[in-house]
């Protein structure tokens, strides 16, 4: 069974004069343990399906199977616990509490799961001291670089051990430098055995990943195995993608 | 929490704290005063003996105004002859006693000079009873002394220590401008509250003062009737206001041109002027209050809007629409709060200041403290739902997108 199954997923978004349709029978399968870079010109629609991907929005037409359960017609309150349990989001303005220490920060999605205090703050420091940050809890995101923020935005994906983490252009707002430091703490995770869902724009983000889904016009355009020569070369399979019907 | 979201706008908190505050200083404030006030007169009334009333020509709170005063000052006086005939003629109460005002002045002893506020008061045996004075030592006044107009007086506990401070006062004699009285006793303290004696005064036969102060016209005298039970008064008020009218010569058909008043009766006349004050309070606090909520909304509404993006934020890490809207109601709550508390703060301080000035007792009105924060607690949930409910309906991918 994989973790992520979608079939002919729609999403329209009713306009004015006309309905803008973001995905156009999108169907897809992710399986536990995979790194996954999804890329498509700007308007594409990626945004989007990681929106529903997180469950931060439903589909219009279609089913999205999450660890086996269809969740594209739960309500509000159902979809805010899937995203508090199963989804970690990293995001490319990073969206800390600006107010919040990292520590805070970290808590959070513990806040709203209703784990104790001290259960929190014992979890947060691990989260925080796994993406090397165990000097810097006290610190308010305005007093962290970049780097640093999103690596607090990472250890807050994770502090409830989600089932997948999506990362929305997440080296976007970042120097090339620091980019790839935040890169191999994916691969990191993903050598752990997280489940990774990037969208990005760049080839070299993406070639991180071990697939690369190409999405044009709110349709799959290509879905690829990625192959790793040696070091950083890297190169495409000519292999289709898996039926996910399989 | 919403502790560090106030603390993060502080200018603007303040300012919406400011209504807020002012609501809940005026209730506070206005409350403590009248608490006060109302103890004082409470307690100077239990001054009176059990069963008591008291006719005086002067009601003791008047709601008529100038032309009120003027019809009151018009009245005849209420005399020594007065007295007599409701001693002879008012057969159902228990005694009837008689107190007027003579002088204020200096009383010298052999030892001691007091201050130039001393009350002499004029008084019959009966009044003792009448006004619950009890005598330390010595005697109280007798009928004889009355008979005989005599120089002899009762001193109130006060100015006895003034004068005697180390004691010895029986047959001794005071000066008071230029006549010595011998004193036959004194009286056991009185309770004054914050320091104010309430038996700063020497008491003579009222005869003495008549012959010596005279009967001039603007005195009138203050009758006391005791009756035997509380069952009797009703009846006792009727025979008293029945041979009063008859030798004052009141028409029939014309209202008393005296005041009747007991305890009961006068408590009650005060707790109804009052009512109208704290109705009026109520009134301006809840325009301030119903402006400073409105304000708090107005503030919550701007801080919902540039606060979309963390709700953004907090809807995809797991927050319910419920999170959301509690945290936004706790936030208005605790800004009225605040606001509320230092209402109930600068409100007790001030009251307390004018209950001083006015030489009343200090006060904490406790029920209208948490009165007060309970209503702030209700504007802060009244007015916070509104920007509430519509931070937690925003959409989560929308407010994630908000610049
Ligand atoms: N709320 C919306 N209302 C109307 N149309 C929308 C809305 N959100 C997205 N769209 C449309 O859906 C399409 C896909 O948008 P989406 O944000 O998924 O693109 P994207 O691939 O993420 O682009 P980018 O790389 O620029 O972020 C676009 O044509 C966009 O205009
Ligand atoms: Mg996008």
């Amino acid at each position: 069974m994989p973790l992520i199954r979608l079939q002919d997923i729609w999403r329209s978004y009713q306009m004015a004069a006309e309905t803008v349709h973001a995905l156009r029978g999108v169907s897809l399968s992710i399986e536990r343990g995979e790194y996954v870079a999804i890329m498509g010109p700007s308007g594409s629609g990626k945004s989007t399906m990681m929106n529903l991907l997180g469950c931060l929005d439903t589909p219009t037409s279609g089913t999205y199977e999450l660890n086996g359960t269809d969740v594209s017609h739960r309500d509000d309150n159902e979809l805010a616990e899937i995203r508090n349990r199963e989804i970690g989001f990293v995001f490319q303005t990073f969206n800390l509490l600006a107010r919040a220490t990292a520590l805070r920060n970290v808590e959070l999605p513990m806040v709203y799961a209703g784990v104790s205090p001290d259960e929190r703050r014992e979890k947060a420091l691990v989260a925080l001291a796994a993406v090397g940050l165990a000097d810097r809890v006290d610190h308010r995101p305005n007093e962290l670089s970049g780097g640093q923020r999103q690596r607090v935005a990472v250890a807050r994906a994770l502090v409830n051990s989600p089932s997948i983490l999506l990362a929305d252009e997440p080296t976007g707002n970042l120097d090339s430098k620091t980019g790839v430091e935040i890169l191999a703490l994916f691969d990191e995770l993903a050598s752990k055995g997280n489940t990774i869902i990037v969208v990005t724009h760049e080839e070299k983000v993406a070639l991180h990943s071990r697939r690369i889904v190409r999405i044009l016009d709110g349709n799959i355009a290509s879905d690829e195995q990625v192959r790793r020569v040696e070091g950083r070369e890297s190169r495409f399979e000519g292999k289709p993608a898996p039926d996910p019907s399989a | 929490m919403a502790m560090v979201a106030l603390a993060a706008h502080k200018l603007r908190s303040a300012l919406t704290l400011v209504g807020v505050t002012v609501g809940v200083f005026s209730i506070i404030l206005v409350m403590t005063v009248m608490r006060g006030l109302q103890q004082n007169i409470e307690s100077e009334l239990s001054g009176l003996g059990a069963n008591t009333f008291t006719i005086e020509k002067w009601p003791a709170i008047n709601f008529e105004g100038p032309s009120g005063w003027e019809r009151f000052r018009r009245r005849k006086n209420l005399s020594y002859q007065h007295w007599q005939a409701l001693r002879e003629q008012a057969t159902r109460a228990r005694s009837v006693a008689a107190e007027a005002p003579f002088a204020m002045g200096e009383v010298a002893s052999r030892f001691e000079r007091s201050n130039p506020d001393v009350a002499v008061n004029g008084v019959t045996p009966e009044t003792f009873l009448a006004r619950n004075w009890l005598v330390e030592a010595g005697r109280a006044l007798l009928p004889g002394d009355l008979d005989g107009s005599r120089n002899v007086c009762v001193l109130g506990n006060t100015i006895m220590k003034k004068l005697f401070p180390q004691g010895g006062a029986l047959r001794e004699t005071v000066k008071f401008s230029g006549v010595n009285y011998q004193i036959v006793g004194y009286l056991e303290p009185k309770g004054g509250f914050g320091g104010q004696a309430q038996d700063n005064f020497i008491l003579i036969p009222i005869t003495t003062g008549l012959n010596r102060f005279g009967g001039a016209q603007w005195r009138s005298l203050t009758l006391y009737v005791q009756t035997h039970n509380q069952d009797e008064m009703e009846d006792t008020v009727e025979q008293v206001r029945g041979v009063l009218r008859k030798v004052r010569k009141v028409p029939p058909g014309e209202v008393d041109d005296f005041e009747i008043s007991s305890n009961d009766s006068l408590i009650q006349q005060f707790r109804d002027l009052t009512l109208a004050v704290r109705v009026g309070v109520a009134v301006v606090s809840s325009i301030a209050l119903l402006a400073a909520g409105i304000g708090i909304m107005n503030i919550m509404l701007v801080s919902v809007t540039e606060r979309t993006r963390e709700i953004g934020i907090r809807r995809a890490i797991g927050a319910k629409k419920r999170n959301i809207l509690t945290q936004f109601i706790m936030e208005a709550v605790v800004i009225c709060e605040v606001g509320g508390l230092i209402g109930v703060i600068l409100g007790v301080a001030g009251g307390n200041a004018g209950a001083y000035y006015l030489k009343l007792p200090p006060v904490f009105p406790v029920d209208w403290a948490i009165i007060g924060l309970a209503i702030c607690s209700v504007v802060g949930i009244v007015f916070g739902t509104y920007p509430a409910i519509k931070a937690a309906n925003l959409d989560p991918v929308e407010s994630l997108r908000y610049e």
